[in-house]
C-alpha cells in the first residue's frame, strides 16, 4: 500500500505528471460528455474503429514533428520551417508517384518515400548550416524556408493539388490489409522508441542539453557544438519529411497550400505543453509526445461536441490557456505548497523545502 | 466593331487630352495621358497569385479573353500579398492605363489606393472577390460569382434528387439528416453559400423533410474536410443521409472518410459540393459523389465586355454575375473532357 503511495508521490514529482494530468482531464471530460468516445469496435474487414483510434491516427505527424522540435528547442533554437518542409515532402512524394487516374505509380513507392524523407533531411541540413555554421539566429534562418518552402512545393506541383490514385500509397496513413491499426501509428511509435533508446543508451541527450544551457561551456568541455546544432536541425528536417509522407498519405494528395499549414506552431505548442522551456536546456521527450496527443484530442473534442465553427477558435484558445496555466511555474509552486500542507506536520519541514529547492534549481 | 471602338476611344482620349484633366466623367477616362489615335485599350490587371487549379483557370480566362477582345493586358501577380497588389495598382496609375481590374486578396484596406485611381480618372473593376469600402463610388463594377445562388441551387438539386430517386432516410425517421462542411469561417463565400442553402431550405415546401444534423468548418481544405467528416461519422454513422460541402476539395476528403467508415459515398450518403473542379468529376464518374454546383472561374469574357462598356460610356450594373451551371453525376463523364479547371 505504502509503496503504491510512494510511487504515486514519485510520479507526481516527475516532469511527466502535469502533461499527463492535462491529457487525462481532457479524456475524462470526453468520456463523460461525448457518447461512445471510448468505444472501439472492430469493422468487418478487421480494423479497429473509434474516436480514440482517430486521435492516435491524426496526432502521429504532430508527434513526429514534436520529437524533432524538442531537440531544436533544447539547444535554445527554434525551427519554424517544419510546416513548409511538410508541404515540400508531400509535394515530392506525390509528384514522383504521379497523379495518374489508372492507379499506376510512375516511381516505385519505396523510392518516392526515400526521396521525400531525403528532401526533408536536406531542408533540415540547410537550416542547420545557417544556424550552426553561419550563426544566423534560428528564428531568422528557419524563416527563410518557412516562406520559401511553400513556394518550392507549389513549383513542384505546378500550383495544382496532385491526387495519387496508386492504392498502396494510402497504406502509409491507412491500414495495411490484415493489420488492425493504421501504419502511421507504428511509424510514430518506432520513432519515439528510437529517440528514447538514443536518450537512454547514448550521451546525445546530455550533449544537446549542455549546448542549450551554455554553448561556450559545452565547447570547453569538448563537445562539438557546431555539429550538435547542425544535427538537431537535420533531425528536425528528417521528422518533417516523415510527417509530410503521413500527411499526404492521409488525403492521398499533395496540397502545397495547406499541407502542414501552421503545424510549426502546433509543434512548438506541443513541446511547451510537454514542459520543455523555450529558453533551452532540459527537455522532456515524453512530455512533448503527450503534448502533441493533447492538442489533437482537443481538436477532436471540439468536433465531437459540435462546437459551432465560429466559436471554435475561442473555445480552443480558452482550453489551451487553461492547460498552459496548469503547467505554469506559479501553478506548480502552488501545487507543491498544497502538497506540502497535505503531507501534514509529521514530515519535517526541511525535507519539504529541500525538494522545492531542487525543483527550482532544475527549472533555472 | 473593334475599329469603331478604337476610333471612339481615340476620340475620347483626344477630348480628355485637349481638356487636359479638366472635367470628363470617370467612365470616359483616358487618365490624362495623351496618346495618339488608334491605340488599343490597356487594362491593368492584378491577380492575387496562384493558389489552386481554380485560380489558374481564372487567370487563364482573363488572359485569353483580353487577347480575343483586343485589349492589351498588363498582368501583375501579387503572390498572395496585399502590398504587392497596392503597388501594382499604383504602377498602373503611373503608367496611365485605361482601366484597372483586380482580384482583392482581402476585403479591406483598399480605400486610399482606389481613391488615387479615381483621382487619376481611371475606372476600377473588382473581380471575383468582395471589397469593403467607405465609398462605393470608388469602383465602377464588381464581377463575380454569386455564392448565395450557389447555395440555393444546392438545396434545389438535393430536394429534386431525393424525390426523384425516392430515397428514404437511413435512420428510420421521416427526416433526411444533412451534415454540412463549411468553408473558412467568416469568408464571404462560405457565408453566402450557407445562407443561400438555409434560405432555400426554409422557403421550400419540403422543409420539414430535412434536418441539419451538424455543421462544422472544414476550412476549404481536403484534410480538414476529411477530419471533420470522420468525426461526424463517429457520432452519427447510421443516420447521415446527405453531405453538403462548401467546396469540392472538402467533399473529396470526406469521401475518403466515408469509405473508411465502411459506407458507400454517393449511395449511402448523397454528396453535393460547389466549385466544379476536375477531381470531383472524376469522383462522380466513379459513383462516389452525386453533384457539383459550378462556381465559374471563367470570368475573363464578362470582364472584357464590361470594361469595353464602361470605356464606351455605357451604363453597367454595379454587380455583374457570371453564368454558372449545375452538374449532376450523370453528365460527369460527358462534361469532364470539356472542363477547363
Amino acid at each position: 500500500m505504502s509503496s503504491v503511495k510512494d510511487k504515486l508521490r514519485a510520479f507526481s514529482d516527475s516532469s511527466l505528471f502535469l502533461p499527463v494530468v492535462a491529457l487525462a482531464v481532457l479524456l475524462a471530460f470526453n468520456a463523460i460528455f461525448v457518447d461512445g468516445f471510448l468505444t472501439i469496435s472492430l469493422t468487418e474487414d478487421g480494423r479497429l474503429y473509434g474516436r480514440m483510434i482517430d486521435i492516435l491516427n491524426r496526432s502521429c505527424s504532430l508527434v513526429i514533428l514534436a520529437l524533432g522540435m524538442t531537440f531544436v528547442i533544447a539547444t535554445a533554437g527554434i525551427d519554424i520551417s517544419v510546416g513548409a518542409v511538410v508541404a515540400i515532402s508531400a509535394a515530392v512524394v506525390c509528384t514522383l508517384l504521379g497523379g495518374r487516374g489508372d492507379g499506376v505509380a510512375e516511381t516505385p513507392l519505396a523510392l518516392a518515400m526515400l526521396a521525400a524523407v531525403g528532401v526533408g533531411i536536406l531542408c533540415g541540413a540547410w537550416n542547420g548550416l545557417l544556424v550552426a555554421k553561419f550563426k544566423i539566429q534560428a528564428m531568422v534562418a528557419t524563416l527563410i524556408l518557412m516562406t520559401a518552402g511553400r513556394g518550392i512545393a507549389q513549383l513542384m506541383t505546378e500550383g495544382q493539388i496532385i491526387t495519387v490514385y496508386y492504392k498502396p500509397f494510402a497504406y502509409i496513413s491507412g491500414v495495411i490489409p490484415g493489420n488492425i491499426l493504421p501504419t502511421n501509428i507504428f511509424i510514430a511509435l518506432a520513432m519515439v522508441l528510437l529517440v528514447a533508446f538514443l536518450m537512454k543508451k547514448t550521451s546525445i541527450g546530455l550533449f544537446i542539453q549542455s549546448v542549450g544551457i551554455n554553448p561556450t561551456a559545452a565547447r570547453y568541455a569538448g563537445i562539438n557544438v557546431t555539429m550538435v546544432i547542425f544535427l538537431v536541425y537535420a533531425f528536425s528536417g528528417f521528422c518533417a519529411g516523415v510527417s509530410g509522407l503521413i500527411e499526404s498519405s492521409l488525403i492521398r494528395a499533395a496540397d502545397a497550400n495547406n499541407a502542414g499549414l501552421n503545424m510549426e506552431m502546433d509543434a512548438i505548442l506541443a513541446v511547451a505543453l510537454g514542459g520543455t522551456l523555450l529558453s533551452g536546456g532540459k527537455f522532456y521527450i515524453g512530455g512533448s509526445v503527450i503534448g502533441a496527443v493533447t492538442i489533437q484530442t482537443l481538436t477532436t473534442t471540439m468536433y465531437a461536441l459540435g462546437v459551432s465553427s465560429d466559436q471554435l477558435p475561442v473555445v480552443k484558445a480558452i482550453a489551451v490557456i487553461a492547460i498552459c496555466l496548469i503547467q505554469s511555474k506559479k501553478a506548480q509552486e502552488m501545487f507543491a505548497a498544497w502538497k506540502e500542507r497535505n503531507r501534514g506536520g509529521s514530515k519535517s519541514l526541511s525535507q519539504g523545502s529541500g525538494s522545492t529547492g531542487t525543483k527550482a534549481v532544475n527549472e533555472a | 466593331m473593334k475599329k469603331i471602338l478604337a476610333m471612339l476611344l481615340a476620340v475620347m482620349m483626344m477630348v480628355v487630352a485637349a481638356g487636359c484633366g479638366g472635367g470628363g466623367d470617370k467612365a470616359s477616362s483616358g487618365s490624362g495621358a495623351a496618346s495618339s489615335g488608334g491605340k488599343k485599350i490597356t487594362m491593368g490587371f492584378s491577380q492575387i497569385g496562384a493558389e489552386s487549379e481554380w485560380r489558374t483557370a481564372n487567370t487563364e480566362s482573363v488572359k485569353k479573353a483580353a487577347e480575343e477582345a483586343g485589349i492589351e493586358l498588363q498582368f501583375s501577380d501579387a503572390q498572395q500579398k496585399q502590398e504587392n497588389q497596392i503597388k501594382a495598382i499604383r504602377s498602373f496609375i503611373a503608367q496611365g492605363v485605361d482601366i484597372i481590374a483586380f482580384v482583392p486578396i482581402v476585403e479591406t484596406g483598399w480605400d486610399t489606393v482606389l481613391k488615387e485611381a479615381k483621382d487619376a480618372k481611371i475606372p476600377v473593376i473588382v473581380v471575383d472577390r468582395d471589397v469593403k469600402l467607405a465609398d462605393d463610388s470608388l469602383y465602377v463594377a464588381k464581377i463575380g460569382t454569386d455564392s448565395l445562388t450557389e447555395g440555393k441551387n444546392v438545396f434545389k438539386w438535393i430536394d429534386e434528387y431525393m424525390t426523384k430517386e425516392n430515397k428514404k432516410p437511413r435512420g428510420g425517421t421521416d427526416q433526411f439528416q444533412v451534415v454540412v462542411l463549411e468553408g473558412t469561417v467568416g469568408s464571404s463565400v462560405a457565408n453566402g453559400r450557407q445562407k443561400g442553402f438555409k434560405d432555400e431550405m426554409a422557403a421550400s415546401p419540403n422543409a420539414a423533410k430535412y434536418n441539419i444534423l451538424a455543421s462544422q468548418t472544414g476550412e476549404f481544405t481536403r484534410q480538414k474536410g476529411q477530419e471533420v467528416m470522420e468525426s461526424f461519422l463517429k457520432s452519427d454513422r447510421d443516420k447521415i443521409d446527405i453531405l453538403f460541402a462548401h467546396n469540392d476539395d472538402m467533399a473529396l476528403g470526406a469521401i475518403q472518410a466515408i469509405e473508411a467508415a465502411g459506407l458507400k459515398p454517393g449511395k449511402d450518403i448523397t454528396i453535393i459540393s460547389i466549385d466544379g473542379v476536375k477531381g470531383i468529376f472524376q469522383a462522380m464518374i466513379e459513383g462516389k459523389a452525386n453533384c457539383t454546383v459550378e462556381c465559374n472561374p471563367l470570368q475573363g469574357p464578362v470582364l472584357m465586355e464590361t470594361a469595353k462598356k464602361i470605356l464606351n460610356g455605357e451604363k453597367v450594373e454595379k454587380m455583374v454575375y457570371v453564368p454558372e451551371g449545375v452538374f449532376p453525376a450523370d453528365v460527369a463523364e460527358k462534361t469532364l473532357p470539356e472542363r477547363k479547371y
